[in-house]
C-alpha cells in the first residue's frame, strides 16, 4: 500500500540552527500516528514543512502520490492536508461560526465547486461546533473563549477543511481528563471515517491509547519509529525524553 | 580639448565621486545605525526615524547659531534627551500597539503620523528655508593629488564611523547590548533569564533615537537642511538596512558605503535630480529579489 | 439594502448635492466638494488594501499622480500628433484625440492598476511592513522619474487648459460642474465596489488576511492572489481619482501631484473614520476634508496638515477602530 504521506529525508535550518536533520517518516492511509519529543525538537517545524507554512531546504514531501515541494500552504490544504496550530490562531474579527465558514468556502468549495447553499453552510458550521462542544457559543467572538475552547475551535476549523490527513498539534494541553477523552473519542471517530491522523502531544496517556504507531523526534532527528509499547521501552527514547 | 585631457578630467571626476561616495556612505552608516537597532533587532518599523534626525539637525542649528557651540558637541549634549525621548516613544508604542498585537497596521500609521507631525511642526517653527551651521571645518578641504577631501564631509564621516564602532562594541561586549541581541532572537528565553524584555527593548529604542541626535548634527554639517529632507532619508535608511541584512552591523556598513558610492556616481555623471531614485530603486530591487540582504541567508 | 438600490440612492444623493450647488452657483463650493469627493475615492481605495487586508500603503500619492500624469501624457500627445505622424495617420488620430475625460479615467485606472499589480507581485510575498516601506520607495522613484521626464513638463510642470464648457448634445455644461459630476460618479462607483467586496466571499477572505494570514493560508485561502486583487483594485481607483486632476488644477507640478497630503489623508481618513467598513472612509473623508477646506482658508495649510497628523496619531492610539468603531461600541454597550 503506498503511503499517504511520505516525508523523505527533509532538512530545515534557521541561520546556524538546524531544526530538522534528515527526517524520514511515512504515514499509511487511515493510520493513527503519534509524534512525541521534547520541546524544541522540531515537531512544529516538521508540521510547518508538511503543511507548507515553511519550505524544507532539502528532501521532499510527498502526499497522496504527488510531490508537494514548492506548493503554497493553501494549495496543500486544497489537496487534503489540514492542521491545527499549537498556539490557537482564530480569526478574531469573526464569530466562531464564521471562523468555520472560511475553510468551507475556500477549501471545500474550491475542491468540489459550491454544492452548498448558505443554509447548508450554516448547518455544517453548527455541526462542526457541536462536535467539539462549542455550539452554544456559535455567535460569540474568539476573544470571549477560554484557552481550552480556543483549542477546540482550532480543531474544528481543521476538520472543516474535510482533510484526508489531519495534524493535531498539541490540542490537548490544559484540558481536563474528561475533555481529553472527548477529544480522543472525536479523533477516533474521524479516523473511523477514513481520516488519517497525526497526533502531536506531550500527554503520554493520550498518545499511548490513541496511536497505532509512535515516532519520536529529538533535536531535529527521528530516533524511534514503531509500535508504541516498543518505542517507550527503547533506551534511547527513555534517555532523551521519557526519563525526565 | 585633446582626448588625453578629457580622459584626465573624467578620471579625476570619477575618483572624486568615489571618494565623496565613500565619505557619504560612512555618514549613511551612522544614520542607519539607529534603524538597524529598531528595525533590524526590535522589528519595529520606525519610519519616523529620519524625522528625529532632522529634529537633531534643527536643534544643532538653533544652539549653534545662537550660542556658537560646535554642532557635534551639541548633539553629544543632547544624547540623554534623545534617549529619553526614544524610551517615551517606545513606551507609547508598546502600550498602544505591541501589547495588543496590532503593530502592523496601527504601528505603521502611528510612526507615519509622528513623521508627519514633526515635519509640519518644523515648518511652522522654522519655515521652509534651508538652514546651515557654522563650524571651523565647514569651509576647508584637504588635497591629496587629484583627490579632494572636503573637511565638511570628512569630519562627519569619521564621527559616524566612531559612532558605528561604539554601537557595535556596545552590542557585542556589554551585558545590555547582548541582551538586546538576545531579545531580537528569542524573547521567551530572555524572560526565562529573568531579564525584563520590555525594559531591554525600551533601552534599545532609546539608543536608536539617541543616534539620531548625532546623525542630525552630522547631516547639517554635510548639507543645508529643510524640513522635508527627512523624507529622502526614509528610503536610504531602509534600503541600507535591508540590503545589509537586518540586524547585521557589518552588513549595514558595507551596504551604506555601496549606496553612498552609487549615489555619488549617479549624481556626478547623470545629475543630482536622479539621486533619490538610486536609493529607493535599490530598496525596491532588494525587496523584490533578495530580501535577506547581501550577507543574508 | 441591495447593491442596485444602494448605488441608485447614492447617485440620487449626489444629484441633489449637485443641483443644490448648481442653483446657488458658488464656484468655490464646486472646487471644495470636488476635493472632498476626490478624497472619498482615495480613502475608499486605500481602505480596500489597508483596512480590509491590513496592508498599509504609504504611496497613495504615487498612484494618484500616475493617474494624473498619464492624463498629462495623453494631453501632450494630442498636441504632438501633427508633428509626429504623417498627415493621413494624424487625421485619423484627430478623430479620437483629445480623449474625453472618462477615457482618461479608464486609462489612468489601467496604468495605476498595472503598476499596483506589478509592485504587489514583487513585494507582497514579504511581510506587511516590507510592503509598506516598498510603497514609500515607489512614490519617490516615480516622482524622480516624472521630474526627469521633460515630455510631461518635468520639474517645471505642465499647463493644461481647461475648456470653459463641455459641448454635450447641444447643451453647454460648465466644465467645473462636469468635473464635479464625474468625480461624484467615481465616488459612487468606489463606495459601491467597496460595499460589494465587504459583503462577498472576497471580502471575507480579505478579513482573514487581516486577522491572521498564516491561519488563512492553512484554511485554504489563496492569500497572495487575494492581496494582488486588493492592490490592483486599490491602485486602479487611486489612478482614476488622479486622471481628471490636471484639468481641475490647470497647472500640474510633481510636487503637488506627489504631495504628502495625499499620502497622509488617504491613511488618516479611513483610520479616523473606521477601517472595517465602507462607511469609515466616507465619514473620514467628509469630516476631515471639510475641516481642512475650512482650515486652509481661515488658518493656513501647514497648520491644517499638522492637525490632520495629530488627529491620526491620537485616533490610532485611542480609538483604533475609528469613529465607526466608537459608535459600534456604544451601540453594543446599550444592547447589553
Amino acid at each position: 500500500m503506498t503511503a499517504l504521506l511520505h516525508v523523505d529525508n527533509i532538512s530545515k535550518r534557521f541561520g546556524g540552527f538546524v531544526a530538522l536533520d534528515g527526517v524520514e517518516i511515512e504515514v499509511q492511509p487511515g493510520e493513527r500516528l503519534g509524534l512525541i519529543g521534547p520541546n524544541g525538537s522540531g515537531k512544529s517545524t516538521l508540521v510547518n514543512c508538511i503543511c507548507g507554512t515553511l519550505q524544507n531546504e532539502s528532501g521532499s514531501v510527498r502526499f497522496d502520490g504527488s510531490v508537494m515541494d514548492g506548493l503554497a500552504a493553501h494549495e496543500r490544504t486544497h489537496r487534503g492536508v489540514a492542521r491545527s496550530f499549537q498556539l490557537p490562531r482564530p480569526f478574531h474579527s469573526m464569530t466562531l461560526a464564521d471562523n468555520l465558514r472560511i475553510p468551507l468556502l475556500y477549501t471545500v468549495h474550491a475542491r468540489s465547486g459550491p454544492l452548498r447553499s448558505p443554509g447548508d453552510l450554516d448547518t455544517r458550521c453548527h455541526e462542526l461546533l457541536d462536535m467539539v462542544g462549542l455550539l452554544k457559543k456559535a455567535k460569540q467572538m474568539p476573544r470571549d473563549l477560554t484557552q481550552v475552547e480556543m483549542r477546540k475551535l482550532e480543531l474544528a476549523r481543521a476538520m472543516a477543511a474535510e482533510p484526508k490527513l489531519l495534524i493535531a498539534d498539541e490540542s490537548m494541553a490544559g484540558l481536563s481528563h474528561s475533555e481529553i477523552d472527548d477529544i480522543l473519542a472525536l479523533l477516533v471517530r474521524l479516523n473511523e471515517r477514513g481520516i488519517t491522523i497525526i497526533l502531536i502531544e506531550h500527554i503520554m496517556s493520550a498518545v499511548m491509547s490513541f496511536s497505532q504507531r509512535l515516532a519520536v523526534l529529538v533535536s531535529g532527528k527521528k530516533i524511534a519509529d514503531g509500535k508504541p509499547e516498543d518505542v517507550v521501552r527503547d533506551p534511547e527514547v527513555v534517555r532523551a525524553y521519557l526519563g525526565q | 580639448m585633446p582626448a588625453q585631457a578629457r580622459m584626465d578630467i573624467s578620471f579625476d571626476l570619477l575618483i572624486n565621486a568615489i571618494v565623496a561616495g565613500l565619505l557619504l556612505g560612512g555618514f549613511y552608516a551612522a544614520v542607519t545605525a539607529g534603524v538597524s537597532i529598531s528595525f533590524g533587532m526590535l522589528d519595529i518599523v520606525n519610519i519616523a526615524h529620519p524625522a528625529f534626525i532632522i529634529l537633531g539637525s534643527y536643534i544643532a542649528y538653533f544652539i549653534n547659531i545662537n550660542f556658537g557651540i560646535d554642532p557635534i558637541l551639541v548633539s553629544i549634549i543632547m544624547l540623554p534627551v534623545f534617549f529619553a525621548l526614544g524610551t517615551l516613544v517606545y513606551q507609547v508604542y508598546y502600550l498602544s500597539f505591541e501589547r495588543r498585537g496590532q503593530e502592523s497596521l496601527r504601528g505603521l500609521a502611528f510612526f507615519f503620523g509622528l513623521l508627519f507631525v514633526t515635519e509640519v511642526t518644523l515648518i511652522l517653527v522654522f519655515g521652509v528655508d534651508y538652514r546651515y551651521v557654522e563650524a571651523a571645518y565647514i569651509g576647508p578641504s584637504l588635497h591629496f593629488g587629484i583627490v579632494d577631501l572636503p573637511l565638511r564631509m570628512l569630519v562627519p564621516c569619521l564621527v559616524a564611523l566612531g559612532l558605528f564602532a561604539s554601537i557595535e562594541l556596545f552590542i557585542t561586549r556589554t551585558f545590555t547590548g547582548r541582551a538586546i541581541m538576545a531579545v531580537s532572537q528569542d524573547q521567551l528565553a530572555l524572560q526565562l533569564m529573568a531579564a525584563d524584555p520590555i525594559r531591554i527593548k525600551r533601552i534599545a529604542f532609546g539608543i536608536s533615537i539617541a543616534t539620531a541626535a548625532i546623525a542630525g548634527a552630522l547631516l547639517i554639517i554635510i548639507q543645508p537642511v529643510e524640513p522635508s529632507v527627512g523624507r529622502e532619508y526614509i528610503g536610504r535608511v531602509f534600503a541600507i538596512c535591508v540590503l545589509g541584512g537586518l540586524g547585521s552591523m557589518p552588513g549595514t556598513l558595507i551596504a551604506a558605503l555601496l549606496l553612498g558610492v552609487v549615489e555619488s556616481l549617479t549624481a556626478t555623471f547623470y545629475g543630482p535630480s536622479w539621486a533619490p531614485a538610486v536609493s529607493f530603486g535599490f530598496l525596491l530591487l532588494t525587496l523584490a529579489f533578495r530580501p535577506a540582504g547581501l550577507l543574508g541567508r | 439594502m441591495g447593491t442596485v438600490k444602494f448605488s441608485f440612492t447614492a447617485v440620487a444623493i449626489g444629484a441633489l448635492v449637485m443641483a443644490f450647488a448648481h442653483w446657488f452657483h458658488v464656484d468655490y463650493l464646486f472646487f471644495a466638494c470636488y476635493t472632498i469627493l476626490q478624497f472619498i475615492v482615495l480613502a475608499t481605495a486605500w481602505n480596500i488594501l489597508g483596512g480590509y487586508c491590513g496592508y498599509v500603503n504609504f504611496g497613495s500619492a504615487a498612484f494618484f499622480a500616475l493617474g494624473a500624469y498619464s492624463s498629462v501624457a495623453l494631453i501632450k500627445f494630442d498636441g504632438e500628433i501633427d508633428a509626429w505622424f504623417s498627415e493621413g495617420v494624424a487625421n485619423a488620430l484627430h478623430y479620437i484625440f483629445p480623449l474625453p475625460i472618462p477615457l482618461l479615467i479608464i486609462f489612468g485606472a489601467l496604468v495605476s492598476g498595472i503598476v499596483g499589480f506589478g509592485m504587489g507581485y514583487l513585494t507582497l510575498r514579504l511581510r506587511g511592513s516590507f510592503f509598506a516601506i516598498a510603497t514609500l520607495a515607489l512614490a519617490v522613484v516615480l516622482q524622480t522619474l516624472i521630474v526627469n521626464w521633460d515630455f510631461v513638463g518635468g520639474s517645471r510642470g505642465a499647463y493644461v487648459i481647461r475648456p470653459e464648457n463641455l459641448e454635450f448634445a447641444g447643451i453647454a455644461i460648465n466644465y467645473i460642474e462636469y468635473l464635479f459630476a464625474l468625480m461624484l460618479l467615481l465616488a459612487v462607483i468606489a463606495l459601491t465596489t467597496a460595499r460589494v467586496i465587504e459583503r462577498s466571499q472576497l471580502g471575507f477572505g480579505f478579513a482573514t488576511i487581516r486577522d491572521d494570514e498564516l491561519a488563512a493560508e492553512a484554511c485554504g485561502v489563496p492569500t497572495l492572489r487575494l492581496k494582488l486583487i486588493a492592490t490592483t483594485l486599490s491602485g486602479a481607483f487611486m489612478g482614476m481619482a488622479g486622471a481628471p486632476f490636471p484639468y481641475y488644477i490647470g497647472y500640474l507640478q510633481p510636487s503637488s501631484a506627489f504631495g504628502l497630503e495625499y499620502a497622509v489623508n488617504s491613511i488618516a481618513m479611513p483610520m479616523i473614520g473606521g477601517t472595517t467598513s465602507w462607511v469609515g472612509p466616507l465619514v473620514g473623508a467628509i469630516l476631515l476634508g471639510s475641516a481642512q477646506q475650512y482650515a486652509t482658508v481661515t488658518i493656513s495649510s501647514a497648520v491644517n496638515l499638522l492637525i490632520v497628523g495629530l488627529m491620526l496619531v491620537a485616533f490610532v492610539i485611542i480609538a483604533p477602530n475609528g469613529l465607526i468603531g466608537l459608535v459600534q461600541e456604544r451601540l453594543r454597550r446599550r444592547q447589553s
